[in-house]
Formats: structure tokens, C-alpha cells, sequence
């Protein structure tokens, strides 16, 4: 058990490792691993993991690990997945951060990190621009989206309430539709 | 207790940003804000960090505020208190996740969702756009409302903006020219 548990831990360890940026950036070498060499699920059933994780809390590469951890081994499977896909960011972004500390002043890092705050900028706005076009698909959701704009903005508002209270919004609004229908 | 405040931050986080990595942005900026533990600027690096490493990038992101608001340790209480709700929440769902995602409760409440997050990312742009892209730092010495807009900064935005959504190829791309342009054109 516990040399299952270590090689699950190394698999999803390896896996993290080689997942740049963020959702479904893991999925070819998941299914590499996960499917093809091991057979553990099949093509479907790792997009139905990646389609549920994206509804629920947390970051999907971590939940997605979750769920095939626990498919496999219950609940230490679960845990030395989810161990495993975070510690490679954990080591090497300590140290970087570590470097940064040293180097951030000097004139050339500063430099080229002003010219990729800008390039960030762009592709956090592209990536708005992406979840407007598949998310927002009626008035309703124009008027969540603004208003939720709005109010991250211009007041000191927690998420977390914005969060909820369109959550609530979006069941208090489908049900009075289907009472009118 | 630095460490169990920060552990009590990113469990929230964990539990509130839904959505994947990027929807824990707009927390991160808002504890910045808040407890002066880190600013706008360190945000700006994380991400360029973040996106260019390996690693998921909300992980990536929570390594790196902890990282800076509590060394070592506080990465590593930082990255494991936000991941802490969802291993939970899976645990429970993992077993009638059939039930779970055909619920129209779920479907319903991201009728709403899906468009609220959208806000909060743009709203996360705003900001982060502020510092990047517009010459906040001059602005604030000169008062003078051109020295807020920088035509060069402003024109990278735009090309980036521009070839991002054309030839969609992976950030990594992006981050690296941008990385020599910035150093070859001193910004």
C-alpha cells in the first residue's frame, strides 16, 4: 500500500512538473499517463473529471489529481496525488521567488519584468475575451458580468460575496424562468 | 501568527475561487489590499512567474504570495491550506459524482457563476493593467495626465494583445519575447 501510494505520488509529482499555465493545459500528458500507458480510466472518463472539476472549488489540475487519486486508492490516493502535482511548484517556485529577491533591482531583470507585466496583462485580458465568448450567452449574463465588474472595481467587496450571491442569482433565475415556462 | 492567518486566507481562497487557477487572482489581489502583505507590483511578477513555470498555474500563484509574505514555510502553508477544501469537497462528491453533475442545481447555479467570474478576471485586467501599462509612478510625481500614458507601453499591449489572440500559441511564447523586447528596448 504504502509503495502505491509513493508511486502514485511520484506519477502525479512527474505530471506537475511538466504542466505549464493552467486547466486543461494538463490534459495531453494525463492522458498519456493515465490512459494510455496505464488504462486506469478511459478518454471519457477523464473529460468528465476535467468538466466536473471545473465546477467545483479549488484549481482543476489539483482536483482532476483528486479524482483519479481517489478512483484508484480512496482517500490516501487522493492526498498523495494532490501532494505529488503541487510539489514541483512548491520547489521551484521557492526558488525563484528566492532569486527574485536578489535580483529584482537589478536594471535588466526590471527591464524584462515591465515588458511581461504588459504581455501578462494581454493574456489575462485574452483569456477574459475566451470565457466571455463560452460563459456569457444571454442578457442576464451580460448584466452579472457587469455588475460584477462593476462592484470588484469600484467598492472593497469580498469575491467571496460576488462569488455566492451569483451562484444564488443564477438557481433563483433559472427556477423563476422554468415557473413561467 | 503569521502561519495560521495565512493558512486561514488560502483555505478561503481554496473554497471561494471556483473556476481554476486564474479565478484565485482577483482573491490574491484583494488579500494584498487588504493586509498590506504584499502590492500591485509583486502581483504583476507572480503571474509572469507563474504562467512561465512549470507547475499548475493557481498552485504556482499561491507558492509565490505565500513565498513572499513568509518564506519557505509560508509557500508551502500557503499551497497546502489552498488545495485543503477541494481534496475534502472531491472526497465527498467523488462518491456520487454521477449525481453531482447532472444535479440542475449545479447547472443552475453556474448559470450565474460562469458570467460572475468572467467579472472578476476583467476586473483583475483593470488592475493589473493600471500598474502595467499605464505610468502610474510618473503620474503620481508630475500630476501631469500625459505622463499617465505611455504610447510605448501602450502599443506592446496592443501587438501582444493582438498576436495572442491570432496565432494562440502557448504563453511561455509570449512571456520569453516579451522578456527580450523589454531588455533590448529598456523599459
Amino acid at each position: 500500500m504504502a509503495k502505491e501510494l509513493l508511486g502514485m505520488y511520484l506519477l502525479f509529482f512527474k505530471m506537475g512538473m511538466v504542466t505549464f499555465g493552467g486547466g486543461y493545459a494538463m490534459l495531453p500528458i494525463l492522458r498519456r499517463e493515465i490512459v494510455e500507458k496505464r488504462a486506469w480510466l478511459t478518454d471519457e472518463q477523464v473529460i468528465d473529471f476535467f468538466a466536473v472539476s471545473q465546477t467545483l472549488p479549488g484549481i482543476i489540475a489539483s482536483n482532476v489529481s483528486v479524482f483519479i487519486g481517489y478512483q484508484r486508492r480512496k482517500t490516501p490516493g487522493a492526498i498523495a496525488a494532490a501532494l505529488g502535482v503541487v510539489t514541483p511548484s512548491v520547489i521551484i517556485i521557492t526558488l525563484i521567488a528566492a532569486l527574485m529577491q536578489d535580483f529584482q533591482y537589478h536594471p535588466m531583470v526590471r527591464h524584462a519584468f515591465k515588458a511581461i507585466a504588459i504581455c501578462v496583462c494581454a493574456l489575462i485580458l485574452s483569456a477574459v475575451i475566451s470565457m466571455w465568448k463560452r460563459g456569457v450567452k444571454d442578457w442576464a449574463g451580460v448584466v452579472i458580468a457587469v455588475a460584477v465588474f462593476a462592484l470588484a472595481v469600484f467598492t472593497q467587496v469580498s469575491p467571496v460575496w460576488l462569488v455566492l450571491a451569483s451562484a444564488f442569482a443564477g438557481v433563483a433565475m433559472k427556477r423563476a424562468g422554468k415557473g413561467k415556462a | 501568527m503569521i502561519y495560521l492567518r495565512l493558512a486561514w486566507e488560502f483555505v478561503q481562497i481554496g473554497l471561494f475561487a471556483v473556476g481554476g487557477g486564474m479565478a484565485t487572482l482577483p482573491f490574491l489581489q484583494r488579500l494584498g489590499e487588504r493586509t498590506g502583505w504584499f502590492d500591485q507590483q509583486l502581483i504583476t511578477d507572480m503571474i509572469a512567474i507563474s504562467e512561465s513555470t512549470p507547475g499548475p498555474i493557481g498552485i504556482n500563484m499561491a507558492t509565490f504570495v505565500g513565498y513572499n509574505t513568509a518564506g519557505v514555510l509560508g509557500g508551502i502553508v500557503a499551497t497546502l491550506a489552498e488545495i485543503l477544501p477541494s481534496i475534502i469537497i472531491l472526497v465527498l462528491v467523488s462518491k456520487s459524482l454521477a449525481r453531482f453533475s447532472s444535479s440542475r442545481y449545479v447547472a443552475y447555479a453556474f448559470y450565474g457563476l460562469r458570467p460572475a467570474v468572467t467579472g472578476l478576471i476583467a476586473a483583475a485586467v483593470v488592475s493589473v493593467f493600471r500598474t502595467a501599462v499605464l505610468n502610474i509612478g510618473l503620474y503620481q510625481q508630475t500630476g501631469l495626465l500625459p505622463d499617465l500614458i505611455s504610447l510605448k507601453y501602450l502599443l506592446f499591449f496592443t501587438i501582444m494583445l493582438v498576436s495572442i489572440r491570432k496565432y494562440k500559441k502557448s504563453p511561455v511564447l509570449y512571456i520569453a519575447i516579451a522578456a527580450v523586447a523589454g531588455i533590448v528596448l529598456k523599459f
